[in-house]
């Protein structure tokens, strides 16, 4: 718990998001969210992507602005390296969902965040994605996140904080569970 | 009244001692589900001393021992004699219905009209098996621990117990040791030690008023009444039973079981910060019991304060396991339970099947009640003791209730 007289400001409206989540509960079609990106190959590995609406609360939904990615493969794979490999993006989805998490957990438990730094590994055999060694899986072997985190709190307490955000992420949630992918062609 | 387990029992007592003409229907006997629904091993997790309904308490010369599944059942059918409930066994209900002035309660045996009913029916009536269940290959077998009773019934060879609650840990325990090797696939779970201090935890639990928390002044009840059951056990050695213990045993822990496809289970990575949550959760319930013992003036008396082990978790659990390599010969389904209302014909269930309830008065249905639910008013409405305070309140609200122009009979 924060020591201080000032009110805990990490930038989260929780209140809204508990508001949001009780009127959720009564109407849970409002709940039901469709999440979506489009990728047009460029040349080479490089790909880039753009993402701008989403569905949600019943109806379309836009950010403010487009956002866009570039994807690509470093030199050493042979390619131009024009933006992050997609394996990079997905650490940085995981990374960046879980610090979300982080500030909205800390915020509803009234404890004031200073800084807050991830850093994020995944190792990976890649045998795996050229075919070389059947036994060997394409994707991560594990992941690893560390936290360095600077708050008014117990070390305890910021480690529950940093447990609670892993329970409530959408993308650990992802990584660590299966999902049915299913990819259709025109 | 429907069911004889000792929650209504407890609201028979409240009723016969204000004078409220009343039955109590019971589809077998007293305690029915106590008698047949549990698996040989099980006693109680609360000690004799908390075994306690209204007006009678545990006297026995064993305070702090766990009654058996039989001594359960002798002392609910002792106490449905000393307070002479007025019993109909033997009848099955088969629909209730709202009617003009209360409810229509069909049977088996004929037909009850009644100006309020309550329902004291159980929280265990089906086991809650995931849809997934439909993906297991038909060489694996399957049971849920209704109908479990002990190890010898499962074929040999491994054993995945789906669930790490009371239920899945004591199981998975009984089943390894019969020499049948155990995978414990782990989702959010409740860890408790059996005794710390010197003191079983129903003591620190009781003492320090956390087991008379009342519903409305818990933080999330939802998340609270969903909770698993913790991880305990009731012993005559009074020992800790969690996944350490069952580690060290030779059990192999796994993570949740997230899905079955083409043969093959697939268990979620997210194991090391299940088993995260529930130690920081044990560490910051045992700084309240601390801070409680020290306020009291009781650490004198106590033994010193310690912290347990974290959970050893591998440091890469398997995230899947064939299921039709024949490693697997049964999927015990510790994935919990769950009432059954499919008898109930009024509009008082919600879109997940459960009953729309504030503390255990039903909404939408005047007179209609419901006892014996996880945290229905406390945290205590789930043990034998808890029943008494919860059958009280319902018990004042009902009869106020009958007072306000509903007809007498």
């Amino acid at each position: 718990m924060t020591t201080t007289g000032t009110p805990v400001n990490n930038g989260v409206n929780v209140q809204a998001l508990l508001d949001a989540r009780t009127a959720l509960v009564d109407a849970p079609e409002g709940a039901q969210f469709t999440w979506r990106a489009s990728t047009e190959w460029v040349g080479g590995t490089h790909s880039h992507s753009e993402v701008n609406g989403f569905f949600g609360l019943g109806g379309e939904q836009a950010h403010r602005s487009t956002f866009s990615f570039d994807a690509d493969h470093p030199e050493v794979f042979a390619s131009e390296d024009n933006g992050a490999t997609p394996v990079e993006l997905l650490l940085v989805g995981l990374a960046s969902c879980l610090t979300a998490g982080v500030a909205a957990v800390a915020q509803n438990r009234e404890i004031q965040l200073n800084s807050v730094k991830a850093t994020i590994e995944g190792d990976m055999d890649i045998l795996g994605i050229l075919g070389a060694d059947p036994e060997v899986r394409n994707g991560f072997n594990g992941i690893k996140v560390h936290y360095d985190i600077d708050a008014d709190a117990t070390p305890e307490e910021i480690e529950a904080i940093v447990a609670q955000s892993q329970k409530r992420s959408a993308v650990f949630d992802a990584i660590t569970n299966p999902t049915n992918v299913t990819v259709e062609v025109n | 009244m429907i069911g004889a387990g000792h929650t209504g029992l407890a609201v028979s007592h409240f009723l016969t001692e204000r004078s409220i003409d009343h039955v109590v229907i019971e589809r077998g006997e007293v305690a029915n589900t106590w008698r047949t629904e549990r698996w040989d091993s099980l006693r109680l997790l609360t000690p004799n001393w908390q075994s306690r309904l209204p007006g009678v308490a545990y006297d026995g010369d064993d305070p702090d021992g766990f009654m058996t599944m039989p001594e359960v059942v002798g002392f609910i059918d002792g106490y449905a004699r000393i307070i002479d409930a007025p019993l109909q066994t033997n009848t099955t209900v088969t629909s209730l219905r709202p009617t003009e002035d209360g409810y229509e309660v069909v049977t088996d045996e004929g037909i009850w009209s009644a100006p309020t009913v309550v329902l004291a029916t159980g929280g265990f009536n089906l086991p809650k098996v995931p849809a997934v269940a439909d993906a297991v290959p038909g060489s694996v077998e399957m049971i849920t621990p209704m109908e479990y009773r002990r190890p010898e019934q499962l074929p040999q060879g491994g054993v995945l117990v789906v669930g790490a609650s009371a239920t899945g840990i004591q199981i998975a325990e009984e089943v390894h040791r019969s020499g049948r090797p155990v995978t414990l696939a782990v989702g959010e779970h409740v860890r408790l030690p059996r005794i710390y201090r010197g003191k079983d935890i129903m003591w620190w639990l009781d003492q320090t008023g956390i087991l008379d928390e009342r519903y409305d002044e818990v933080d999330d009840l939802v998340r609270a009444r969903n909770l698993p059951s913790p991880q305990l056990v009731g012993t005559p050695e009074r020992r800790t039973l969690d996944l350490n213990a069952l580690a060290d045993q030779g059990a192999r822990l796994v993570g949740r079981l997230a899905g079955i496809a083409g043969g093959r289970a697939q268990l979620s990575g997210s194991l090391r910060n299940k088993c995260n949550l529930a130690d920081l959760k044990l560490g910051r319930l045992l700084d309240t019991l601390d801070e409680w013992a020290t306020e009291k003036g009781l650490d004198v008396e106590l033994d010193s304060p310690h912290r347990f082990d974290p959970t050893k978790v591998d440091e890469s659990p398997p995230l899947n396991i064939d299921l039709t390599s024949g490693e697997i010969s049964t999927i015990i389904w510790a994935t919990g339970f769950r009432p059954d209302y499919s008898w109930l014909h009024a509009r008082v269930l919600d879109r997940k099947g459960q009953l729309r309830h504030d503390a255990g008065v039903v909404r939408d249905a005047p007179g209609l009640y419901r006892i014996g639910l996880n945290l229905l008013r406390r945290r205590k409405s789930s043990f034998i003791h808890g029943a008494e305070d919860d059958a009280r309140d319902l018990t004042d609200h009902l009869i106020a209730h009958v007072g306000v122009g509903a007809p007498t009979h």
